[in-house]
C-alpha cells in the first residue's frame, strides 16, 4: 500500500494529484500531517504543498469539469472527514484520465460517494442559515453562536452578508474556534478566547446586551409555542427537521 | 413594544395557526447594499424552526386582527365563538416584523387578517403593512399577503406590488358544501381575486417584455388551501380541483389541511376524534405526484377508486392496479416511466438516466444511488436481478410484503423486555 501525507490543504490534496502523476506512483490512502499512520503500509511519500503545482492541477480540473461540479468538488472538502480525500483524489484523478466529463457517472462509486458528500455539507450549510439566532448587544451590533458539524462558515456567510448588508454582526464557530466578523463594509476572520462568557455559553450577558432583547427573545418563544397546533403534537418530526445538537442555542427552546 | 404587545401577538399567532402556508419560496431576490435590509433566497425556502405539530416556521404568521363579520362553521375565528379577541397597530406589526427578521427568527411575513367592516377597509390595512415595510424600512424580506375575499381589484393590484406571493383560500372543495358551511361565501368569492391576482401577474410579465425596470407584481405567484374532513368530497373531486388550478398560470400550491375540529357544537360539522392527518399526507404525496411525477389526477383518484388509500402511498397504489406496465427495465425505458418506479424519486430518477449512459446499470449500482430496492425490486428489471416483478406474482402479494410491519431482529416482544428486569 502506497501512502501519500498531506498538510490537509486544498492546496495540499491538488498538489498530491501533481505529485502522482509526476512520480507516476498512486497512493491507495492519503493522510494528513500528525495523523497516525496505519500499521501496515510498503511506502510512505511527503506531499510538499506548492501553490504552482496546486494551481496547475486546478486549470486542468476547470478544462474537465462544469462549474457546478467544480464548486462540489471544493464544497466536498468542507467535510473536513479524513477518509474522504482519498475519495476525492480518486474523483480528480478520474476527472482528468475521463475524456469525457464525469460528473454524472452515478454508477461509479466515488461519484456516487462525492455527490453525497455534497449534499451533506450543503445540508449543513442550510441548517445554519435556519437556525442561527441573533442576539443584539448593546452597541447595536449582532451576535451569534453555531457548531455545525462541517466547515461550513465559508459557505453560510456570504448568505448572511447579502441579507443583514447594513448590519453588523459576529457569526462564531465554537467547535473549529474562529469566527466571521462583518461590519458592515467588510468580512474578516477573528479568533476569541473560548472563556468570554458570550463564547463559552452562546448567549450575551445581561449588561452586553440590548435593552429590547429579552422582551424580544419573549416574544419569539411565546410566537413559538403559540403557532403550534396541540391536536397534531407531531416532536418526532420536529426533531427530525431540527436536529436536536442545534437547540443548544436555538432561543425558543431555552 | 411592550408585554401588552407580546399578549397580543400570542392571541393572534394561535388564531392564524389554522392557515397551513408558511412557505418562502418561488422568487430569488438578492440584497441591496446599502439600501435597508434582508433578501430571498428561493429554491425551498428557508424553514427557521419547526414548532412542536413538526410543521415548518418559516414566515412569521399571525393576524392583523382576529375579530371577524362572518360566521364560517370550520373556522376557529368566527363571529359566534368566544375567544380573546386582539388586534395589532400596524407601526406594532411592523416593528415585531423587523426585530425578527434581524435575529434571523423568521424569512418575513405572512399576513392575513379576520374581516371587520367591509372586505375593502381590511385589505386596505393589510397593504398599509406591506406598503409600511417596503417603503418605509425597505424591507426586501419575503412577504406573504392573503387577499380578503370580496377586495377590489384596485386593492389587489396595489397589494401585488409589495407581496412576493398572495394567496386566496378556497377552504371547502364544493361550492355546495362551502355555502352549507360558510353562507357568506360563495366560490365567486373566492375566484374573482385569485383572478385579480392572475391578471395582474400576467400584464405584468408582458409589461416587463417591453421595460426591463417594471417592478414585478407577486413573483412567487399565488398559493390557496382546503380543508379536508370538514366536508363529505372524496379525494377524487379534491384532485380534480387541484389540477384544474394548477393549469392555471400562476398557481403555484395548493395546501391541504387536515380539519381540526375546532367548533366542536356546531352540528353542521362532523364529529372527529382527531384531525385526518394520514388522508391529508396521502394528498399532498398525490399532489406531489401531479407536479413533479407527471401523473394525472384521474390516474391517482378516478371514479373507480375515488378515494385515496390510507395504507399505502398514492404511487404504489397506482403501480398496484397496473401490474401490466411492470417491470421497468431501468436501462432502456425513458424518465417518465422511470419516475413512476415506486422506491424511485425525482433525485434518483434523473441520477439513473445519467448514469445509464456510462454502463449497464445492475441493482447494486441502484442501491448505491439511493433507490429504495426493497419496493422497487418488484417492479424493475435490470439484466441480472431475479427477484419476482409484480405482474408474475400477483399485487396482493406485493402489497402484503410491503406493509406487513417490519419484524426487528431483536424480537420486539414486549414480555421479552419485561423478564430481562423483572
Amino acid at each position: 500500500m502506497t501512502i501519500f501525507v498531506f498538510d490537509g490543504s486544498f492546496d495540499g490534496l491538488l498538489t498530491a494529484v501533481f505529485d502522482a502523476y509526476s512520480w507516476r506512483c498512486f497512493p491507495d490512502m492519503l493522510v494528513r500531517e500528525g495523523e497516525v499512520l496505519p500499521m501496515f503500509y510498503d511506502e510512505c511519500r511527503d506531499v510538499v504543498t506548492d501553490e504552482a503545482k496546486s494551481s496547475r492541477v486546478w486549470r486542468g480540473l476547470e478544462k474537465k469539469l462544469s462549474r457546478s461540479a467544480l464548486s462540489a468538488v471544493v464544497a466536498s472538502f468542507l467535510c473536513e472527514i479524513p477518509e474522504y480525500d482519498t475519495v476525492l483524489f480518486r474523483y480528480i484523478r478520474k476527472a482528468i484520465d475521463s475524456p469525457v466529463s464525469i460528473e454524472t457517472d452515478f454508477s461509479d462509486a466515488d461519484v456516487v460517494e462525492m455527490t453525497r458528500m455534497v449534499r451533506r455539507v450543503n445540508g449543513e450549510a442550510h441548517r445554519v442559515k435556519q437556525f442561527v439566532r441573533f442576539q443584539k448587544a448593546a452597541d447595536g451590533s449582532y451576535f451569534a453562536v453555531i457548531e455545525p458539524l462541517y466547515n461550513v462558515l465559508a459557505i453560510a456567510m456570504p448568505h448572511f452578508v447579502d441579507r443583514f448588508s447594513s448590519m453588523s454582526f459576529l457569526l462564531y464557530d465554537k467547535r473549529r474556534g474562529f469566527g466571521c466578523y462583518y461590519d458592515g463594509k467588510e468580512t474578516r476572520q477573528v479568533t476569541l478566547p473560548e472563556e468570554l462568557p458570550h463564547i463559552a455559553t452562546g448567549r450575551l450577558p445581561a449588561e452586553m446586551m440590548d435593552d429590547d432583547e429579552l422582551l424580544l427573545q419573549d416574544m419569539w418563544r411565546t410566537y413559538f409555542k403559540a403557532i403550534a397546533i396541540k391536536e397534531r403534537s407531531n416532536p418526532r418530526k420536529q426533531r427530525q427537521d431540527m436536529p436536536v445538537r442545534f437547540w443548544k442555542y436555538l432561543t425558543e427552546k431555552q | 413594544m411592550t408585554e401588552d404587545t407580546l399578549r397580543r401577538l400570542k392571541i393572534l399567532a394561535e388564531s392564524a395557526k389554522y392557515d397551513v402556508s408558511c412557505s418562502s419560496s418561488g422568487t430569488v431576490r438578492r440584497g441591496k447594499k446599502g439600501d435597508g435590509i434582508g433578501n430571498t433566497v428561493g429554491g425551498v425556502g428557508i424553514c427557521h424552526s419547526f414548532a412542536d405539530d413538526g410543521r415548518c416556521i418559516s414566515l412569521l404568521k399571525v393576524m392583523l386582527t382576529n375579530v371577524c363579520m362572518y360566521d364560517c362553521a370550520y373556522c376557529i375565528n368566527r363571529r359566534s365563538n368566544d375567544i380573546p379577541r386582539a388586534t395589532l397597530s400596524v407601526t406594532e406589526l411592523v416593528d415585531i416584523t423587523m426585530e425578527f427578521y434581524r435575529r434571523n427568527y423568521i424569512e418575513g411575513l405572512f399576513l392575513s387578517s379576520g374581516v371587520v367592516r367591509n372586505p375593502d377597509y381590511t385589505m386596505e390595512r393589510l397593504v398599509r403593512v406591506a406598503q409600511d415595510l417596503r417603503t418605509v424600512h425597505r424591507f426586501n424580506g419575503y412577504i406573504h399577503l392573503k387577499s380578503i375575499p370580496g377586495a377590489s381589484q384596485e386593492l389587489v393590484s396595489l397589494a401585488g406590488l409589495y407581496a412576493d406571493r398572495m394567496s386566496v383560500n378556497i377552504e371547502i372543495p364544493n361550492e355546495d358544501s362551502l355555502k352549507y358551511l360558510a353562507p357568506e361565501k360563495d366560490f365567486k368569492s373566492v375566484y374573482e381575486p385569485m383572478g385579480y391576482i392572475r391578471r395582474g401577474v400576467l400584464e405584468n410579465a408582458e409589461d416587463r417584455k417591453h421595460m426591463r425596470h417594471v417592478p414585478r407584481f407577486v413573483p412567487a405567484g399565488q398559493s390557496t388551501q382546503m380543508i379536508v374532513g370538514a366536508s363529505p368530497e372524496h379525494d377524487r373531486d379534491i384532485l380534480r380541483l387541484s389540477s384544474a388550478l394548477y393549469a392555471t398560470p400562476t398557481m403555484r400550491r395548493v395546501y391541504y389541511s387536515g380539519y381540526v375540529p375546532v367548533n366542536t357544537y356546531d352540528p353542521r360539522l362532523p364529529v372527529l376524534k382527531q384531525p385526518p392527518l394520514v388522508r391529508e399526507n396521502r394528498l399532498y404525496q398525490a399532489d406531489w405526484l401531479m407536479r413533479f411525477y407527471h401523473f394525472t389526477a384521474d390516474e391517482i383518484a378516478g371514479d373507480n377508486h375515488p378515494d385515496l388509500e390510507l395504507e399505502i402511498d398514492p404511487k404504489l397504489s397506482w403501480a398496484l392496479r397496473h401490474p401490466e406496465v411492470f417491470p421497468v427495465d431501468v436501462n432502456r425505458a425513458d424518465y417518465e416511466m422511470i419516475l413512476r418506479i415506486p422506491g424511485v424519486g425525482v433525485k434518483s430518477a434523473t441520477m439513473i438516466v445519467n448514469a445509464r449512459r456510462f454502463r449497464r446499470l445492475t441493482s447494486e449500482h441502484l442501491r448505491k444511488i439511493g433507490v429504495v430496492m426493497k419496493r422497487a425490486k418488484y417492479f424493475i428489471t435490470c439484466g441480472e436481478l431475479a427477484s419476482p416483478c409484480v405482474a408474475d406474482v400477483s399485487p396482493e402479494y406485493v402489497r402484503r410484503q410491503l406493509t406487513e410491519p417490519r419484524k426487528s431482529l431483536k424480537g420486539d416482544n414486549p414480555l421479552q423486555m419485561t423478564l430481562d428486569f423483572g
